[in-house]
């Protein structure tokens, strides 16, 4: 089709420039970005306050709606939706099911129930109510609920071998974790219900640097070690016996990856809340236009879903300001009717698990 | 005289007293045996016989329940895996793929197993197209491997096991294929053999699992006939695919037609009481 037989460099100096042009693309994003809000901003006057910030000079009285508001909100945006696009592709690559995203493995409801059980129980349980300690404690245990939730399931997924088991697993956990959020949904008062409804629509609101600083080294830790499975990856899609034919240990490197993905996507969704579709969409954007290799693959959706959260998130913020509209909205409105394209496009046949 | 010989025991491929249980089923059961480089080998028999496992546990991809599996003396699981991986590859009988790669790129993943600057004289492109030439499917190159026909599929993915054992080093390499003429037409089923032929005279080890017996009879050096996974017969085609022995193993009355040219082919006799046959075969596995 598109890709026809390239000498070795062509192909490297493909992956050069694919990356490099998105590297080009997220740039402009950002700038676009930290422009926009309450305070209309001139590319020029960004640039100067990024400049005078990173050399030591004294700072201007807009730099810091620049450095202290809007910075931090992008580079969190960048970090999530890097986090669920590359989280995305791994598990596509490891479930060989371009429909699987990261939520299949427990993660997303996992977090959901544990940022939700604090949200509720927090009163009872005497703990502060203070704003900042609170939404502080709903990240910790958003965390620690992603994570526990992947462990469970791949404690009971890897039982049998191969995929398709931890996939069914996945599925029980999800479906008992939102029987949890259900039942204390029923159980919260009005204030937690505004509370527990808005972050399952997911927000960056209130961002700052502290909060960044939290969820940034698991997400990059993740985002550094994921692209080195990417031969892995591309072996993987052949199989677990072809992979190990072609000397790779699928055994090792099932955990390892569900292990990275899950503690990046689990960072993610305890700081933003739950954000549809990035996972899954952003993946499948670029395999159409770059093909399934991993190793272009990784890499270029990782800066792909920082360039498209960055960009939904500025619309969640600009549209209805002073308002914000929660941005997880925003993605299902972009997700879904991808969703169904998708789904619609692929004959059936060609799913497999 | 004994240079042929003489390759010494340290170079083969052996399998010693391989058992694989599956539940309560019996799938092979006190397999013995070596196979030497340079040679092909033809694993024959019923279905269920055990030879895409006896395969596996070549392969080091199956694990037995009994006995091991020894290449240049060293045990399999002795080996590192992408040690193991750079000395045989292997052609399963269907490996499915969802994902749009190009022709190239899936063979491509063939050369996983070397550094991604290795030393290959020819490169790894260079390693890609001459194995797409050599499965027959040049003309396939670059197409989107979804678009592929079944057969097609099965000529890229042979392909792809070439290029992970292209360039031997010091010690020959191995490759095995299962049921590779499954899905190709008769063309491309003699090319295939061919080339295996060729790969065995450049000193590969090719141990393939055939169905059809007079492929077998014509390209294999050594069969291997298998049923209920026992080792019945290992030797010479014309020994090993003796009609007598493959009529009661298969349960049908086959004989040997002999050609003009002194090659001969298996066909089913057509007036035997295939009855009788049968009660042949009960009483034979009851012996065995």
């Amino acid at each position: 089709m598109n890709s026809i037989a390239l000498p070795r460099s062509h192909a490297r100096s493909r992956r050069t420039l694919t990356l490099g042009g998105l590297v080009a693309l997220l740039t402009v994003t950002v700038l676009w970005s930290l422009c926009c809000g309450a305070m209309d901003l001139s590319v020029r006057e960004v640039i100067g306050a990024l400049g005078r910030w990173l050399s030591g000079q004294m700072a201007h009285s807009d730099d810091l709606v620049v450095l202290m508001l809007r910075l931090p909100r992008v580079l969190l945006a960048m970090l999530v939706g890097a986090a669920l696009a590359c989280g995305g592709t791994a598990m596509q690559g490891l479930f060989r099911n371009p429909l699987a995203d990261p939520g299949l493995v427990g993660v997303s409801a996992g977090a959901a129930l544990g940022a939700v059980t604090m949200i509720v129980l927090r009163g009872a349980l005497g703990l502060a109510q203070s704003a900042i300690t609170g939404s502080l404690a709903i990240t910790v245990t958003a965390f620690a609920g992603g994570l526990l939730a992947t462990a469970l399931v791949y404690v009971l997924g890897r039982r049998r071998q191969g995929v398709a088991t931890l996939l069914l697993a996945g599925v029980a956990i999800n479906a008992i974790a939102m029987a949890g959020i259900g039942l204390l949904t029923f159980l919260a008062n009005e204030n937690q219900l505004r509370d527990l409804t808005f972050w399952s629509l997911g927000s960056l609101g209130g961002t700052d640097w502290w909060r960044l600083a939290m969820v940034a080294p698991p997400i990059v830790f993740a985002l550094v070690l994921l692209p080195r499975s990417a031969r892995a990856l591309n072996a993987l899609l052949l199989g677990d016996a072809q992979a190990r034919l072609l000397g790779f240990r699928p055994e090792r490197l099932q955990p390892m990856l569900v292990a990275l993905v899950a503690l990046a996507v689990s960072a993610a969704v305890s700081v933003s809340g739950v954000i549809g579709f990035i996972g899954l969409v952003v993946p499948h954007l670029l395999r159409l236009a770059w093909g399934p290799d991993h190793r272009i693959l990784l890499p270029a959706s990782a800066l792909g879903g920082a360039m498209l959260l960055t960009v939904a998130d500025t619309l969640a913020r600009t549209i209805v300001a002073p308002a914000e509209l929660p941005i997880g909205v925003l993605t299902a409105l972009l997700g879904g009717p991808f969703f169904l394209w998708l789904m619609l496009r692929t004959r059936m046949g060609e799913v497999r698990v | 005289m004994s240079v042929a010989i003489d390759s010494g025991p340290s170079d083969r491929l052996v399998a010693r007293d391989i058992h694989v249980r599956r539940g309560n089923r019996c799938i092979l059961q006190a397999v013995d045996l070596s196979v030497a480089p340079g040679r092909l080998l033809a694993l024959v028999g019923p279905n269920g016989a055990g030879k895409s496992s006896l395969l596996n546990v070549l392969a080091g991809l199956l694990v037995p329940s009994r006995g091991h599996v020894t290449l240049d003396d060293r045990p399999l699981d002795q080996w590192s895996p992408t040690a193991l991986a750079r000395r045989r590859a292997m052609l399963s009988q269907q490996v499915h793929l969802d994902f749009a790669f190009s022709t190239n790129e899936v063979v491509m993943l063939g050369r996983s197993p070397h550094p991604p600057n290795n030393s290959a004289v020819m490169g790894d492109q260079g390693i890609v197209e001459a194995a797409l030439r050599a499965a027959r499917a040049w003309e396939l190159r670059g197409r989107n491997y979804l678009d592929l026909s079944g057969g097609e599929q099965q000529r890229v993915q042979l392909a792809r096991v070439l290029a992970q054992v292209w360039e031997q080093h010091d010690e020959p390499s191995w490759v095995l294929l299962d049921e590779p003429e499954a899905g190709l037409d008769i063309a491309h089923q003699h090319f295939v053999l061919e080339h295996a032929r060729t790969l065995t005279r450049q000193g590969y080890g090719v141990i393939t699992v055939l169905h059809d017996l007079n492929l077998a009879a014509r390209y294999a050096d050594d069969v291997a006939l298998l049923a209920q996974g026992r080792l019945l017969h290992h030797g010479s085609p014309a020994y090993a695919l003796d009609p007598h022995t493959l009529s009661t193993v298969y349960g049908l009355p086959l004989r040997r037609i002999t050609l003009d040219d002194d090659e001969w082919i298996l066909v089913p006799s057509r007036s035997q009481d295939k009855g009788a046959a049968t009660e042949r075969v009960r009483r034979y596995l009851s012996r065995i």
